[in-house]
């Protein structure tokens, strides 16, 4: 079980509100991923729910159970910090061990548990080691397996992977869907890394300034976002947006394309441009194109090589149905 | 400096200083080891030629070491418990988050700039005093009869004093090793359900283990020298002499400096072991 209600809960640091009003409901067994540029509260939210702040207002539910006042050992959540928060004066087996040395289980039970979990998460071999003598990528399993070991009933992770190379953070965003897969326990993941969001999550929750700004799956999100921050927020690379004359034609104060639904040609279009930087990876190519009346460049992502250089002139040709059109409060027109 | 030059020309302006700081160290250790090779007694016809050995033998045979080892241990160890454990307390709490932080925390440290020989007798004469003391006033307001400290409690008077100077000390490394300390793992501990207690001898504890160990080391190499303490309270009687005041007393009250200069000579090996130790942890602290 893993069911958690955050009913209108407020945070305030001093005088500054870092959380207004929220609602949040997470259903048993969901993996949902709070994103939001940094600031915006994801940490905050997470040590709301997890305990380590009290919330300034409003009721936190986890399981049915009032848990507001709950101390966070009794929440029965388990956390894996952005630091890893290891303890460096024991070994792997002893840290992994702690929370059911904690609970009062004795020897043979918690190196029971402490073996399975190893196993699952390839470290037998390292039990007898100090942290400090793993790697990145091991110690963050050692922080994941002292998380499983207690059997929780949420995972809360604060931006586990940011602290790994791009290679490990990719290998790690694997093993923790796979983990979700086997347990089926409700995770919360806290990142900034729009990716990862997309990848790993069931419901993705946005955040901007404390306020949620859309909750949905990462396909909703991409297909329909609420309002510009999302649209912009979601997706790699960012959409574009177009207002006036460009967007009067649609009948939108802003209109929004991504990349990816934009067509490119050297002879004819709907707009006309021309190329600036344009960034070959091999199986894409992004092409920063610079059009009249317009100040940022329009990014635009076509498969595979294609034949522009810096400077040429290209005819630019969103596809309609992708467009997304909004208003002057930056909501979507549906 | 990489040039020839400039190195000799380093060398040629830092040797005043070596010059000075040899000299310092050396014409005293000299003339201690010189002496302690001696029978020396200034009042009784001076220098009475080469005894070898003689001395060292004597100074450890005599009634008065022993004991006087016994109270020096005495003395460290209770020092080094008491302000330990209270330093360990003090840090945590100055710590916390609180308010006139600033203010509290030179308080804290403020006892440290008192000289020794001033703080001992601001203790012995507005404290313990039997009759006019602090204490003593304490004492009579509960209705019980004052305590004449430096007769009846003598060690345990003189330990509190040099607590008083050192706790200073040791809250201030404490306090700058618990500032290292990673929250997140206090924040682990306690999502792992350990209450308090738990965290503090869990984490806390193994974290100041290395900043408790430098402090413990380096307070006995000082600790091993108390003397102004010692005597401008008890001059060293009801059992208060350590092997530094049994040493004073050698060469000053029996005038025997050759006897005096043996014992320097074992303070000096004892203090180096202390010191050995104390290079050692805070070596491996530079290298990790
Ligand atoms: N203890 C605190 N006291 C005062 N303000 C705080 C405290 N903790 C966080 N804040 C403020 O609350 C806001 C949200 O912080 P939070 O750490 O939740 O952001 P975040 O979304 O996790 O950002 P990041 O992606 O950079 O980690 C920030 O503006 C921050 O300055
Ligand atoms: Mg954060």
């Amino acid at each position: 079980m893993g069911q958690i209600t955050l009913n209108q809960i407020t945070k305030n640091f001093g005088d500054v509100q870092v959380i207004p009003p929220l609602d949040l409901r997470i259903d048993d067994g969901e993996f949902v991923v709070f994103v939001g540029p940094s600031g915006c509260g994801k940490s905050t939210l997470l040590r709301l729910i997890a305990g380590l702040e009290d919330v300034t207002s409003g009721d936190i539910t986890i399981d049915g159970r009032n848990a507001t006042e709950v101390p966070p050992a009794k929440r029965g959540l388990a956390m894996v910090f952005q630091s890893y928060a290891l303890y460096p004066h024991m070994s792997v087996r002893k840290n992994i061990a702690f929370p059911l040395r904690m609970a009062g289980l004795d020897k043979e039970a918690q190196n029971a548990k402490v073996d399975a979990a190893a196993k699952v998460l390839n470290l037998t071999d390292y039990l007898d080691r100090r942290p400090g003598q793993l790697s990145g990528g091991q110690r963050q399993r050692v922080a994941i397996g002292r998380a499983i070991v207690r059997e929780p009933a949420a995972f809360l992770f604060d931006e586990p992977l940011s602290n790994l190379d791009a290679a490990l953070r990719v290998n790690m965003r694997l093993e923790i869907s796979e983990l979700h897969q086997t347990l089926k326990t409700t995770m919360i993941y806290v990142t900034h890394d729009q990716v990862e969001a997309m990848t790993m999550a069931d419901k993705i929750v946005v955040l901007q300034a404390g306020l949620i700004e859309q909750v949905g799956s990462p396909l909703d999100l991409y297909h329909a976002p609420r309002n510009k921050f999302v649209a912009g927020f979601i997706g790699s690379p960012k959409m574009n947006f177009l207002t006036g004359q460009y967007a009067s034609g649609y009948d939108a104060t802003t209109i929004g394309i991504r990349p990816e639904h934009i067509a490119v040609s050297s002879s004819e279009g709907a707009w006309s441009g021309r190329v600036g930087v344009s960034e070959h990876l091999g199986s894409d190519t992004f092409l920063y194109v610079d059009i009249d009346g317009v100040d940022e460049p329009i990014t635009v992502r076509s498969t595979g090589e294609i034949g522009v250089r810096h400077g040429d002139n290209v005819y630019l040709t969103p596809d309609a149905s992708k467009i997304h059109r909004f208003d002057k409060q930056d909501l979507r027109i549906p | 400096m990489a040039t020839q030059h400039s190195r000799s020309a380093a060398r040629i302006m830092m040797a005043p200083a070596v010059v000075l700081l040899l000299g310092w160290m050396l014409i005293p250790l000299t003339m201690t080891l010189y002496f302690s090779f001696k029978k020396f007694l200034p009042l009784r016809g001076g220098d009475l030629g080469w005894v070898g050995f003689d001395n060292y033998v004597r100074f450890v045979s005599s009634s008065a070491f022993w004991p006087s080892v016994q109270t020096t241990l005495i003395i460290v160890g209770g020092v080094l418990l008491i302000t330990v454990m209270l330093g360990v307390l003090l840090a945590i709490l100055l710590d916390q988050p609180l308010w006139g932080q600033g203010i509290v925390r030179i308080l804290v440290i403020a006892p440290f700039f008192v000289m020794p020989t001033v703080s001992a007798l601001v203790w012995k004469n507005m404290f313990m005093d039997p009759v006019n003391g602090l204490f003593a006033h304490l004492w009579k307001f509960f209705g019980a009869q004052p305590v004449e400290w430096l007769s009846d409690a003598p060690l345990f008077s003189i330990i509190l004093i040099v607590s008083w100077q050192w706790l200073p000390f040791a809250t201030l490394i404490l306090l700058t090793a618990i500032q290292s300390l990673d929250s997140e793992q206090l924040e682990a501990s306690e999502m792992d359900g350990a209450p308090p207690l738990a965290r503090f001898g869990f984490i806390i504890l193994p974290h100041l283990s290395r900043a408790i160990t430098i402090v413990v080391l380096i307070q006995t190499i000082f600790l091993l020298a108390v003397f102004a303490e010692i005597f401008v309270t008890t001059q060293g009687s009801f059992g208060t002499r350590t092997l530094t005041y049994l040493i004073f007393q050698r060469v000053l009250e029996s005038q025997n400096v050759g006897l005096g200069s043996a014992g320097g000579v074992y303070a000096i090996i004892l203090a180096n072991i202390v010191a050995i130790f104390l290079m050692r942890i805070v070596g491996k602290n530079l290298d990790s």
